[in-house]
């Protein structure tokens, strides 16, 4: 090409790549802002105003704040969605554990694959009522078999110490499915080479899991721990079809908390449930900040 | 847009609305899922129909649970003509925020005033009528007839009566009463019917309507009644991990032997392979005697939306089902009670008896969760569950529903 | 690989781990078989107190031929995929565009904008009820399925932007920087270049999107209500009777509206697999 046309690219190059990336972010970001930004917002201005969702709103400043610290289920809820937060971690070295099992090429291992899948597409509120009947005194399963290991008759979800355990059981086993698919992604691409240098240095079994695997394995487990916390945070449907945050509220988490507040057939408090809403959004925004400084660290190593 | 445009615009939309008017079109939003409502509802649509050739009804079937939140959105958003809701504190919200049509004229107009009697109280607000009743159940206490016999107990007519049965029951190694408390209400049938015994349907309705301090002595007393029942263990272990429906297995098995519950667990117990003569029906016995006998027994309605776009065709829908031939068709298939008290007997010996029973009633509750404000409901069914499992914390459970009445009825 | 290939251990090994499959998979796959049994007992089952005996009859055919006919369940499965397809197309291809942005461009608001992505789709969606469907009545799309389609691609594109965003991250750069050095303008950078290499990422995104969408139950109560536009999901309760939950039936339903997922994902798994990664080049 021609020394004039060349300069004229070049030349408009620098611009185009200061346009070119709005032009990309416009449709999605367009989309985002009116659909989940703005309602934030619109949100947070709620949680300020006493709201039955279908008469006139009026404001009340902090009072929905100021109420919430006085009540004893939001701090019930903040504890058990700790328990969750916490215990939901579980769900990553299971994941991993299942998917190392299948990690071989045998015969079928396509379909076996696809089956372990199963609990993560189902429906939760299935997911949730089984485990209900596996759980019920007398007759489930599980029951049954606590019964014969302690002797003692335990009705999980009747017991206030131990049903919150019991719901997250229940969540783990979908939670760890996901995980499980992750972890059969990233160990599909590890490195081959690395993996037979170390075997000719004589590694194996759990010091080569741990010094030359795992390491590989970094970007799945940043995915697997963002997705598991957001579902520990999110536990709607199955607190709602096991327990409906029973018994007498100790099972409550705050998702659900807001959800029985502001939109379930006893509860008219848009407000309130919208206060509820924007504590356990804070809660998250702790979380997010921390992973993203995190991720955003390990991209500057690298 | 050009003046020209918008008178266009606005001929337009008013011809469209006329002949919207004109084609005689109610849109029904309910939530029978359940498929003996469903064929009756299918069935009355139909006669309907056919009574008033120039109306069609465009019927939109909720799901059930989906129905409780659907109904919010579409009461504001894009209201039918008719609603299915039900009577009581639970309108009340939506009558409060001029989201239900008054329609008191259609009571006036076809005396329903005098045929719709029994159920007028629960729907009427601030001396208007919001909707109209068109089904209604009993509750009471069924029990294994075959139990009874074996053990030799008669059926108990008063509170000493119904002690002495489930001590004897208890002794032979059964549970006098199966429940099953996880979704709270049932608790409500029982709070319900001791207070209504200990204090009356009067102190009842005051106390749901939130003129009563929970801390009061009289409703203590309630709970003091309660324990006579808790604490000897009378009720099945654990209830509060399962839901209505898993409480059955324990009758049918024989592990309890009586279930205070509503009629439409009769289907569910012969599902269960009970046979008719196995089951039996006592009024929840008295406690005191200067007490007249109040029941409960929740109201099915439907409603007209204030912002329905034919009401004069929806007000003919409602006519039509307060009617007793309507009403009559529509039990039969429900298995359930008509409230119109023209409509014939049904034939079902638990619905007859409860027929009975309802018709001599002081007055008629319509269950805590419909009586109460939305969240006292809660709370006290809550606290009731609690209470069950925990009688001796009775005095903080009082003081907790307290300081919410406090809050949710200023 | 790791875990040593099986063929290359000792014989009882690898008898061993042949039948540890099928057993393990029963053992993981219980409460599912729990769900299967319940959908083909009769319903005095279930009120005689026999959760996991075996069934007293098989009420198989009768359940599922039930919740074939009695409810709508051929509408609401259109439904379903009326909804998921649309929003797998639409969520990809704006997160493949706001991905490569965020992803290749330096510009001061590149931070932030992930973040808010980021931080969007992490969110209680119980705190967006009310005003997007205040926001979908004003628009006319209630009770419609384009309503709920809009609202989703627009919820989803906060995941799969992040997802698309470290994919691309993982790309070899030089790609991109030989084609401008060419002339290639930015369009047909990403076009040709670029988009072509994000196939795994893309097969895996569309199970996942398909998966959360297909099971999604609360936004299908709040921006949809009558049958024409009711997804499967919110559909299968209305198979509960008003006082009597019909599980039996319910179960089955769930069954079979478990099935496209999981066709999915096993018709897509070699991609699916593949498009986990983030990026080889990650050491």
């Amino acid at each position: 090409m021609t020394e004039a046309v060349y300069q004229k690219r070049v030349s408009r190059r620098p611009n185009r790549l200061k346009l070119a990336p709005w032009l990309f972010l416009a449709p999605g970001l367009l989309m985002f802002l009116i659909y989940v930004l703005v309602p934030i917002v619109e949100s947070f201005w709620i949680s300020f105003h006493d709201w039955d969702g279908l008469g006139a709103m009026s404001w009340i400043g902090m009072g929905n704040y100021i109420e919430l610290l006085d009540d004893d289920t939001f701090y019930v809820s903040l504890w058990n969605n700790l328990l969750w937060l916490v215990l939901y971690l579980l769900s990553i070295p299971a994941g991993l554990a299942v998917a190392l099992f299948l990690n071989q090429n045998v015969a079928g291992i396509r379909i076996y694959k696809s089956m372990f899948f199963f609990p993560f597409v189902i429906s939760q509120v299935v997911v949730g009522l089984i485990f209900t009947w596996f759980y019920a005194p007398g007759f489930g399963p599980l029951s049954v078999f606590l019964e014969w290991l302690t002797g003692d008759e335990i009705a999980i979800l009747a017991d206030e110490r131990y049903v919150t355990y019991g719901i997250i059981l229940a969540g783990l086993w979908p939670q760890t499915a996901y995980c499980m698919i992750l972890y059969l992604a990233g160990l599909n691409n590890i490195n081959s080479e690395q993996v037979e240098a170390a075997r000719m240095d004589g590694a194996k079994g759990f010091s080569m899991l741990w010094h030359v695997i795992l390491p590989q394995l970094r970007p799945a487990t940043f995915i697997a721990l963002v997705v598991t916390v957001i579902g520990s945070l999110r536990s709607f449907d199955l607190v709602s079809i096991m327990t409906a945050g029973g018994p007498y509220g100790s099972s409550q988490v705050l998702s659900y908390f807001m959800y029985e507040q502001a939109l379930s057939e006893y509860g008219y408090r848009m407000g309130y449930g919208a206060a509820i809403a924007v504590v356990l959004f804070l809660i998250m925004m702790v979380f997010i900040t921390f992973f993203i400084t995190r991720m955003l660290n390990q991209e500057r190593n690298t | 847009m050009t003046p020209i445009r918008k008178l266009g615009g606005f001929a337009l939309s008013l011809a469209l609305l006329s002949t919207s008017a004109l084609a005689g079109e109610i849109v029904l939003n309910s939530d029978q899922s359940d498929p003996a409502p469903k064929k009756a509802m299918e069935e009355l649509i139909a006669d309907f129909q056919e009574a008033h050739p120039d109306i069609t009804v465009k019927w939109n079937n909720f799901d059930h649970e989906g129905y409780k939140s659907a109904i919010r959105n579409f009461l504001t958003a894009n209201p039918p003509d008719v609603a299915a809701w039900y009577a009581g504190n639970r309108m009340k919200p939506f009558v409060d925020a001029g989201l239900f049509e008054d329609v008191s004229d259609v009571w006036e107009e076809n005396g329903l005033n005098e045929e719709l009697k029994s159920a007028a109280a629960s729907m009427t607000i601030d001396g208007k009528k919001w909707g109209v009743p068109y089904t209604y159940y009993q509750w009471g206490i069924y029990y294994r007839k075959d139990i009874f016999e074996e053990q030799g107990i008669e059926p108990p007519k008063t509170w000493d009566e119904l002690l002495a049965a489930s001590a004897k029951l208890k002794e032979a190694g059964i549970t006098p009463f199966t429940i099953g408390t996880k979704a709270l209400w049932p608790t409500g049938g029982w709070f319900d019917y001791l207070n209504l015994r200990v204090n009356g349907y009067e102190f009842h309705m005051d106390l749901t309507s939130g003129e009563v301090p929970y801390t009061d002595p009289r409703v203590k007393a309630v709970f003091e009644k309660w324990a006579e029942l808790v604490e000897p263990g009378y009720f099945i272990e654990n209830h509060a991990a399962i839901d209505w429906q898993d409480a059955i297995p324990h009758l049918v098995q024989g592990k309890a032997a009586m279930y205070l519950m509503g009629n439409f667990a009769v289907a569910t117990m012969k599902d269960g392979g009970l046979e008719e003569d196995q089951i039996g029906f006592l009024q929840f016995p008295q406690i005191n005697p200067d007490i007249p006998m109040s029941e409960e027994a929740p109201t099915d309605t439907f409603h007209i939306p204030a912002g329905a776009k034919n009401k004069e065709d929806a007000k003919k829908f409602l006519a039509y089902l307060a009617s007793p031939e309507a009403q009559t068709k529509m039990n039969k298939t429900l298995g359930q009670l008509p409230v119109n008290n023209k409509a014939e007997k049904p034939e079902d010996p638990f619905l007859e008896a409860g027929f009975e029973m309802l018709s001599e009633a002081h007055a008629l509750a319509q269950f805590y969760d419909r009586d109460a404000a939305a969240e006292m409901a809660k709370a006290g069914m809550e606290g009731f569950q609690e209470f069950m499992v925990k009688p001796d914390k009775v005095d903080d459970i009082l003081e907790r529903l307290e300081k919410i009445r406090a809050r949710v009825y200023k | 690989m790791f875990p040593k290939p099986i063929q290359q251990s000792a014989p009882w090994a690898r008898l061993t781990y042949k039948v540890l499959l099928p057993v393990a998979l029963v053992l993981w796959l219980l409460p599912l078989i729990g769900v299967a049994l319940t959908s083909v007992r009769p319903q005095g089952d279930l009120a005689a107190g026999n959760y996991f005996g075996i069934p007293s009859g098989f009420a198989g055919i009768e359940n599922y031929t039930a919740v074939l006919t009695n409810s709508p369940i051929a509408t609401y499965i259109l439904n379903s995929f009326k909804v998921t397809v649309p929003t797998v197309i639409g969520a990809i291809a704006l997160s493949c565009l706001t991905g490569f942005a965020l992803a290749v461009y330096r510009f001061r608001f590149n931070l932030g904008i992930f973040f808010l992505f980021v931080a969007g789709n992490f969110i209680p969606f119980q705190i967006l009820m009310v005003p997007v469907r205040d926001m979908t009545l004003r628009a006319g799309l209630y009770d419609t399925t384009l309503g709920l389609v809009l609202f989703h691609i627009a919820f989803q594109t906060g995941f799969c932007t992040l997802f698309m965003r470290n994919f691309i991250k993982g790309l070899p750069f030089a790609l991109i920087e030989s084609a401008r050095v060419e002339g290639v303008s930015e369009w047909k950078i990403f076009r040709h270049i670029v988009l072509p290499l994000m196939r795994p990422a893309i097969a895996a995104l569309a199970v996942l999107v398909f998966t959360f969408v297909w099971n999604d139950y609360f936004w299908a109560t709040v921006l949809v209500q009558g049958q024409h536009a009711m997804p499967v999901t919110a559909g299968l309760y209305s198979l509960n009777g008003q006082w009597v939950a019909a599980w039996h039936l319910v179960s089955a339903g769930s069954i079979i509206a478990a099935l496209p997922p999981v066709a999915m994902f096993f018709l897509m798994q070699k991609h699916f697999i593949a498009g986990l990664t983030l990026g080889a080049t990650k050491g």
